[in-house]
């Protein structure tokens, strides 16, 4: 599979529609492995780095569930090529970093992805569509226990698998999942849930991962420790939070919609006109103004088959994909104009906000109907 | 506002630093920002900030001159950088990690996967071991209700290894 192939089909996590897909994006866990009395990635000479790769990558190819995968060393491909998977989400922006001796790997569905000298040897992730922890954790505990007959990880039998850092420790698993919570935001109860959920060990992060900043409504939430609880533990209990904060976001659209019906309906009036007619826009305010197309969306403003050229959007109009798809190298001004270029032409088909449906299809069967709004 | 080390004087030194993208602020009294080499910035420990105050002093107590005898890595190498050299560092480096990882986790010990069949009994008799010592206590201490859970723990973990084999 060639690096075309990736990007011309997206993910399936992105058509998927696994469950709660409205407001949980994606599901993803990642599990950190290392060779035993191996140098870590951060800590080998390049030679060392370089006969790790060989050995994990020969036995990574081997799997049935990697065949006909797309694998490439990470020096082989260029900053464009790396960036593109970073907005995938199929590698970390450390990863794009690397070079020699470091490659990535990611099966045909884009469902799997396995980074060979990040942080630690072997980080294999998961991703699939909507709130399927579970699921992810399956598909990733399988790879791993088909890589431990043919290698030799570095296990202790007190404390688990050994990483390279030690907060990562034990079952060297972090499972995260990307939510929309427009509703939370707009009604300014964000916080709230972030400092209730930081509280209780877990971590709520902007789009891509550590340290970045949370644009479009999208947050990621994962686990913050390893060691001391088993993995289905762990995803039980950030599936539990997870489903609280799907129902506080839920009442959170309600509430908006009963108290201030026209500030939402402005909202999403104003989106859907900026993206209909602007003719420069840069990444943060596309995201932030397509996450209103899909509450608007959600709330049934517009018709349901719209749903995928939208969250399509999301990814295509990053800065990456932009010059990826025009083919050339442009700059931030030339791409801010590739963007609405783009999202004109995907928005002409697209009918006006009807906010008449609007209050009868709110709340998404959760919670009781609001009636008419005066 | 207290300092974040000694948490007695109050904090005179507020240090803002981006790492990894990640902002990480700190503040410290006058004596403390002497001794952890504020002042010198290239000296001041990434260790410490990336996984909380103390952190490098912590692996320090342990092992102040000892390099790991697989890989070379010394307690210096991980001040500066957070992260290990090998596998064989968690070793090495045990006494003074230990205490780093219970501030850092919900618990000290691994419960969760197990690799393959070798090292499966190698887990389960360290297990076994532990429970054993654990017995040993609660009859000694006449905790006899503590002692018959233990028993039964011993049995259903003897029938585990009896099944590894």
């Amino acid at each position: 599979m060639k690096f075309s192939d990736v990007m011309n089909t997206a993910g399936e996590w992105l058509r998927g529609d696994g469950p709660h897909h409205q407001i949980v994006i994606s599901s993803r866990v990642r599990l950190a492995r290392n060779l035993r009395n191996r140098p870590f990635p951060g800590w080998a000479k390049k030679a060392e780095r370089s006969s790790i790769l060989d050995l994990v990558i020969s036995r990574v190819e081997a799997l049935p569930e990697m065949q006909e995968s797309f694998s490439e060393s990470l020096q082989d491909l260029s900053a464009l090529d790396r960036q593109v998977l970073v907005e995938r989400h199929l590698i970390s922006r450390e990863h794009a970093a690397k070079g020699m001796g470091s490659a990535v790997m990611v099966n045909r569905r884009q469902t799997i992805s396995i980074m060979i000298n990040e942080e630690d040897h072997l980080r294999m992730q998961s991703i699939r569509s909507g709130l399927q922890l579970k699921q992810a954790f399956k598909l990733v505990d399988k790879i791993d226990s088909a890589l431990e007959n043919k290698l030799d990880f570095a296990f202790d039998p007190r404390l688990g698998y050994l990483t390279a850092c030690p907060t990562n420790v034990g079952t060297g698993m972090r499972a995260s999942a990307m939510l929309h919570l427009p509703g939370l935001v707009l009604s300014e109860l964000i916080n709230q849930v972030i400092q209730a959920v930081s509280k209780i060990g877990l971590a709520v992060r902007g789009l891509y991962g550590e340290g970045t900043e949370a644009m479009g409504n999208l947050f990621q939430i994962s686990n913050q420790t390893t060691l001391g609880e088993k993995e289905e533990e762990i995803i039980n209990r950030l599936s539990k939070v997870i489903e609280t904060i799907i129902e506080k976001e839920h009442d959170a659209r309600l509430m908006l919609l009963q108290k201030k019906p026209d500030t939402v309906c402005d909202q999403i009036g104003r989106a859907y006109g900026v993206l209909t007619y602007a003719h420069a826009m840069a990444s943060k305010e596309a995201l932030n103004l397509l996450s209103i197309i899909k509450l608007g969306m959600d709330l049934g403003a517009f018709p349901e088959d719209g749903r995928l050229p939208i969250d399509e959007l999301f990814i295509e109009t990053q800065p990456a994909h932009l010059q990826k798809s025009s083919q050339q190298k442009l700059n931030a001004e030339e791409r801010d104009h590739l963007r609405a270029q783009i999202i004109r032409e995907r928005l002409k088909l697209f009918p006006k906000p009807d906010i008449s449906k609007m209050a009868r299809e709110s709340g998404n069967g959760s919670a009781a109907q609001p009636s008419n709004n005066e | 506002m207290l300092c974040d080390v000694c948490k007695c004087n109050d904090a005179t030194v507020f240090l803002t630093q981006i790492l990894e993208g990640k902002m990480q602020k700190v503040n410290l009294c006058d004596a403390c920002s002497k001794e952890k080499g504020v002042q010198d910035p290239t000296g001041f420990a990434l260790a410490d900030l990336l996984l909380g105050i103390g952190a490098a002093e912590e692996i320090e107590k342990g092992a102040p001159t000892q390099k790991c005898a697989v890989c070379g890595f010394s307690q210096a190498d991980f001040k500066k950088t957070g992260r290990l050299g090998c596998s064989a560092c968690y070793v090495t480096f045990a006494e003074g990690l230990s205490a780093l990882l219970k501030a850092m986790h919900k618990g000290t010990e691994h419960v969760g996967k197990l690799p393959g069949r070798a090292q499966r009994t190698m887990v389960l008799n360290h297990r076994m071991r532990a429970l054993t010592e654990n017995l040993q206590k609660a009859v000694a201490d006449e905790n006899y209700e503590t002692a018959a859970s233990l028993r039964d723990q011993i049995k259903q973990l003897e029938s585990e290894l009896s099944n590894s084999l």
